[in-house]
């Protein structure tokens, strides 16, 4: 029998607010542990939540810019299990209203686009870290354990799709917009190998053209679009396999190995939880209002998909479409820049993408930590248009501008780079070369174009690079047919 | 009076401002009180002698430089175990938080220190509030100063029995189902509870969230008052904390109840009653109508279901608030092999059996396939006894019964049977699920000398009214001299 995947993917972002979810500690990445801790995140007895009003405000972008319905009134559950990183023993989470339901992302594989419908968004919270000692740093074997409560109670988003996805690769391309979506708001770092944004994928079989659902399995662990794929892919050929061995799926939650490729069973006691989910009674509900709503959906800044289909416009090629409109590059703001100040989009992106890619690379610095404006680039462009820097020494005034140099003319000016292109000005060089290459100048009066490119060269080579080729080559050929 | 102890708040507060008393001696007078009353009483778990005399000297520094900080200024006030202290034992009465010590003081704390009171310690009660009688606190149970052969009352009964016995002035207690009325009733007192939201829950150490209520327990309605000016005020730190204008209490007292319409719940004020419970209460009621109220019989339909509703509710709030006492943090921990044994041993060894009762039937409640017969049924009748309450307001001003069906009982009486104990509280718990603020009273002795309260219940943010009818209580059953025969005793 054949069988096709169903795929659903789970996301939880970790936003980037400047306190936590129901608390003033500062949510920062990287810090001593347990040194942005209160009473409340620690869970202390008598400390109460209060809802970060920030947080809802960009759970709303998430879920305007997904498409969704945005709940007038939504309300928080207590989701009740023991784990020790958990400071409550509950997770103040959503159940039955969350703030944004029913929307769609639509993605595109192979040139064939697929509408991925969001089952909802909800608000929650995160937990602490266990850090296990000994043992191999697994809890099972660990001698000890330590609790890290800095990451307890940073705002957590869950994003749940629709069974909609049937490929490893859709998989990997909805992550990958949804990455772009939630870069594109600056709601989060974003970050997968830090887990500032996971995914998790439920994933089953059926019989191809059946409309049925399979038994699903919860795969976990996976911190990179490429093992997102990778552990689908496999995970879909250990079901195929299971099946055609006459055996069937358990239901189950498995962990991606990424070191071994493959995915693996975890403790079974997870699955029979009941979280006894009920109202929270120490938070009122989250309202969101028309007014403010609306006032969100403003402020949202254009999504990666208009902005693909604007660059296309632009002319940009592939490779700078997926880049400017990412959401997660620095480049954006100044390629926008740049064009809302002129400059011409094709240029200034293929200087962006080589030019200024590589110096940043090379030099490793931030994008920020340079002089470089938008400005900077439309004057560069201009000057390059004009025909006052050749296509190199252009490429040389940006080093110098991202360099602090100065700005483009400044930099051209005192680095002598400023281009003659005045028929003028350059006719002494061209004769002086005419004259110390006699029989190159007989062969271009006798008609071999080849040689052009030879006396271009020496006309640049006595002009210190600062000729204009296009006008020496056009003077050169006038001088032929003289 | 042959202590200052025995001063009213306001007489305290009084011979404070004039000179005439430091708050050193006050102070010492009260620890003195302590002294004689502890042994038999057990009304403090912590008497923080230290922070309490410091205070006492800062209050005084005050007064010599002519700073009257507020209302409590000098005052010492007894704060219920549950609501935490920073750098002072706080324990709910429960063995899983002994030794703790909190970072923080709770917000109603926090407000008696700038009201300059003067922390006497911490009282006595039900571990984690659950109980009517202090017999389940962790560390022993608290007696009455009118028999100590009796029940002080609960869960705020160390609150109760120290504001009786002359061991704090006034005192903080909370209230979930009635544990600030019903010791007050049981003590001869007046307690307190406000409208859900007005004193902010930041730091009480929560039982059941959506009806914890944090009230004072005093010996006038004036000192009440006086107090819950004190604690009232909205708090950023409790989501649930009221927004809106907090009114002058002060002003509803002495205005009488002329023309004041009041309502007897027919469902509360016969069957179940104790008679001489029963007789007083209708004494009462008929000294208010010959002041001018206007009396008439209500009936409650759903106050039959009320004590149900809160036996699934509350248990199942507990349930979760209880989860964090897992040994990891704070408080006892007991290891085991793994952290699942080692937070089962924990809480096993830490827990007293009340609260395991009531963990396990709010898990229970709370599980999937029984969530809607027990927790969503409870919610509905919870909307119906609301309803109830808005339809009765709708024609009377306060609704009045006794505070408690039963004057105080003896030790051991009820604790075979959880039940009988649940019934103690089948006057006070209706307004805790309807949100309203509710008063006890004291208005007589019954037979054996034991104080009987009478309760007015107003609807929320109806305290204003609901003090001028107790102020007027008070006044025409003339209580104020009473005293228990242990202060008489020792003093």
């Amino acid at each position: 029998m054949k069988y096709e995947s169903v795929i659903g993917i789970e996301t939880h972002v970790e936003l980037a607010t400047d306190s936590k979810m129901f608390c003033g500690c500062p949510v920062r990445f990287g810090a001593d542990p347990n040194t942005n801790v209160c009473p409340v995140c620690l869970g202390l007895p008598g400390a109460l939540p209060v809802t970060n009003e920030k947080a809802i405000e960009w759970i709303v972008a998430i879920g305007l810019a997904l498409e969704c319905d945005i709940a007038h009134r939504s309300q928080f559950h207590r989701k009740n299990y023991f784990y020790a990183d958990q400071p409550k023993n509950y997770q103040i989470s959503q159940y039955d209203v969350p703030v944004c339901s029913g929307g769609a992302l639509e993605i595109e594989t192979g040139g064939r686009p697929t509408r991925v419908r969001i089952n909802r968004v909800h608000m929650e919270e995160d937990t602490g870290k266990m850090i296990h000692v000994g043992g191999g740093g697994r809890i099972k074997d660990a001698d000890h354990s330590l609790v890290d409560f800095n990451r307890a109670g940073v705002p957590l988003v869950e994003i749940v799709t629709e069974p909609d996805l049937s490929t490893p690769q859709q998989a990997r391309a909805f992550a990958q917009e949804l990455h772009s979506i939630v870069l594109t708001l600056g709601v989060s770092d974003a970050k997968l190998e830090e887990g500032s944004m996971r995914f998790d994928a439920n994933v089953s079989l059926r019989p191809s053209g059946s409309e049925d659902l399979g038994t699903k399995v919860e795969v976990k662990n996976m911190n990179s679009f490429r093992s997102l794929e990778r552990a689908l892919t496999y995970e879909i050929e250990r079901q195929t396999a299971v099946l055609a061995a006459g055996d069937r799926i358990i239901q189950e939650t498995r962990h991606w190995d990424e070191g071994a490729g493959v995915t693996e069973g975890m403790r079974s006691k997870e699955e029979s939880s009941d979280y006894r989910y009920f109202p929270e009674p120490d938070l009122v509900p989250v309202e969101v209002d028309e007014t403010w709503r609306e006032d969100i959906r403003r402020r949202i800044p254009e999504l990666p998909a208009a902005r693909r289909v604007r660059y296309a416009a632009q002319g940009l090629d592939p490779d700078s479409i997926a880049v400017l409109s990412g959401g997660g590059s620095a480049l954006t703001g100044l390629f926008e820049d740049a064009v809302a100040a002129g400059a011409d989009p094709k240029v200034i992106a293929n200087w962006l993408l080589g030019e200024v890619t590589a110096y940043l690379r090379r030099e490793t610095v931030d994008l920020s930590e340079t002089a470089l404006t938008g400005e900077h680039l439309r004057d560069l462009e201009r000057l390059y248009a004009a025909g006052d820097l050749s296509s190199t020494a252009a490429k040389q005034v940006l080093a110098g501008v991202l360099a602090g140099e100065g700005n483009p003319g400044e930099v051209a000016e005192a680095r002598d780079l400023i281009q003659i292109s005045d028929a003028g000005a350059l006719s002494a060089q061209i004769d002086q070369v005419l004259a110390d290459h006699p029989e190159e100048y007989q062969r271009l009066r006798d008609g071999d174009a080849k040689v052009i490119g030879y006396l271009v060269g020496q006309v640049m080579r006595i002009t210190g690079g600062k000729a204009d080729p296009k006008v020496v080559s056009g003077l050169l050929q006038e001088k032929a047919e003289a | 009076m042959s202590s200052p102890v025995d001063l009213t708040l306001a007489g305290a507060a009084a011979a404070l401002r004039d000179g005439q008393l430091s708050a050193r001696e006050l102070l010492e007078a009260t620890l003195d009180r302590a002294v004689l009353t502890e042994a038999e009483l057990h009304a403090y778990l912590t008497i923080d002698h230290q922070g309490a005399r410091a205070a006492a000297a800062a209050a005084d520094e005050a007064i010599a430089r002519g700073d009257h900080t507020g209302p409590l200024h000098g005052i010492p006030v007894a704060v219920k175990d549950n609501m935490v202290t920073a750098g002072l034992e706080t324990t709910a009465g429960s063995q899983i938080l002994a030794g703790y010590v909190p970072p923080y003081d709770a917000t109603a704390v926090a407000a008696l220190r700038s009201a300059g009171a003067v922390i006497v310690g911490k009282s006595n009660l039900d571990e984690f509030a659950m109980g009517s009688s202090t017999e389940n606190s962790g560390y022993g149970p608290s007696a009455n100063p009118w028999d100590t052969g009796r029940v002080p009352g609960g869960s705020s009964g160390g609150s109760a029995a120290a504001v009786a016995a002359g061991s704090a002035q006034v005192a903080l207690g909370s209230d979930t189902g009635g544990s600030i009325r019903q010791p007050a009733s049981l003590c001869g007192l007046v307690g307190m509870k406000p409208t859900y939201g007005l004193v902010s829950r930041y730091g009480l150490i929560a039982f059941a969230s959506s009806l914890d209520q944090i009230g004072p327990i005093a010996r006038t309605v004036e000192d009440a008052v006086t107090t819950l000016e004190v604690i009232a005020g909205h708090d950023p730190l409790d989501a649930t904390s009221y927004r809106g204008a907090y009114p002058d209490y002060r002003s509803s007292l002495g205005r009488g109840v002329d023309g004041v319409r009041i309502g007897v719940v027919s469902e509360l004020a016969g069957e179940g009653i104790h008679p001489d419970v029963l007789s007083a209460f209708r004494s009462a009621v008929d000294a208010l109508a010959d002041t001018g109220a206007i009396i008439s019989e209500v009936s409650l339909p759903s106050m039959e279901y009320a004590l149900s509703a809160y036996y699934l509710i509350a248990p199942a709030e507990c349930s979760a608030n209880l989860a964090r006492f897992d040994g990891v943090r704070y408080g006892l921990r007991v290891d085991g092999a793994t952290v699942e044994e080692m937070t089962a041993r924990t809480r096993a060894e830490g827990f007293g059996p009340e609260v395991a009762r009531r963990v396990l039937l709010g898990t229970y409640a709370l599980s999937a396939g029984y969530y809607e017969a027990f927790y969503g049924q409870a919610q509905k009748v919870r909307t119906l006894v609301i309803q109830d309450f808005t339809r009765a307001y709708a024609h009377v001003d306060v609704l009045v019964s006794p505070t408690s069906p039963m004057t105080a009982f003896e030790f051991g009486s009820r604790t075979a049977d959880p039940l009988s104990m649940y019934l103690v509280d089948v006057c006070t718990i209706p307004s805790n699920l309807a949100g309203g603020p509710g008063i006890s009273v004291p208005i007589d002795l019954d037979t054996s000398n034991l104080p009987i309260g009478f309760q007015v219940m107003a609807p929320p943010l109806g305290e204003e009214t609901l003090f001028r009818v107790a102020a007027e209580v008070e006044r025409v059953t003339a209580w104020n001299d009473r005293r228990p025969p242990l202060v008489e005793a020792r003093s």
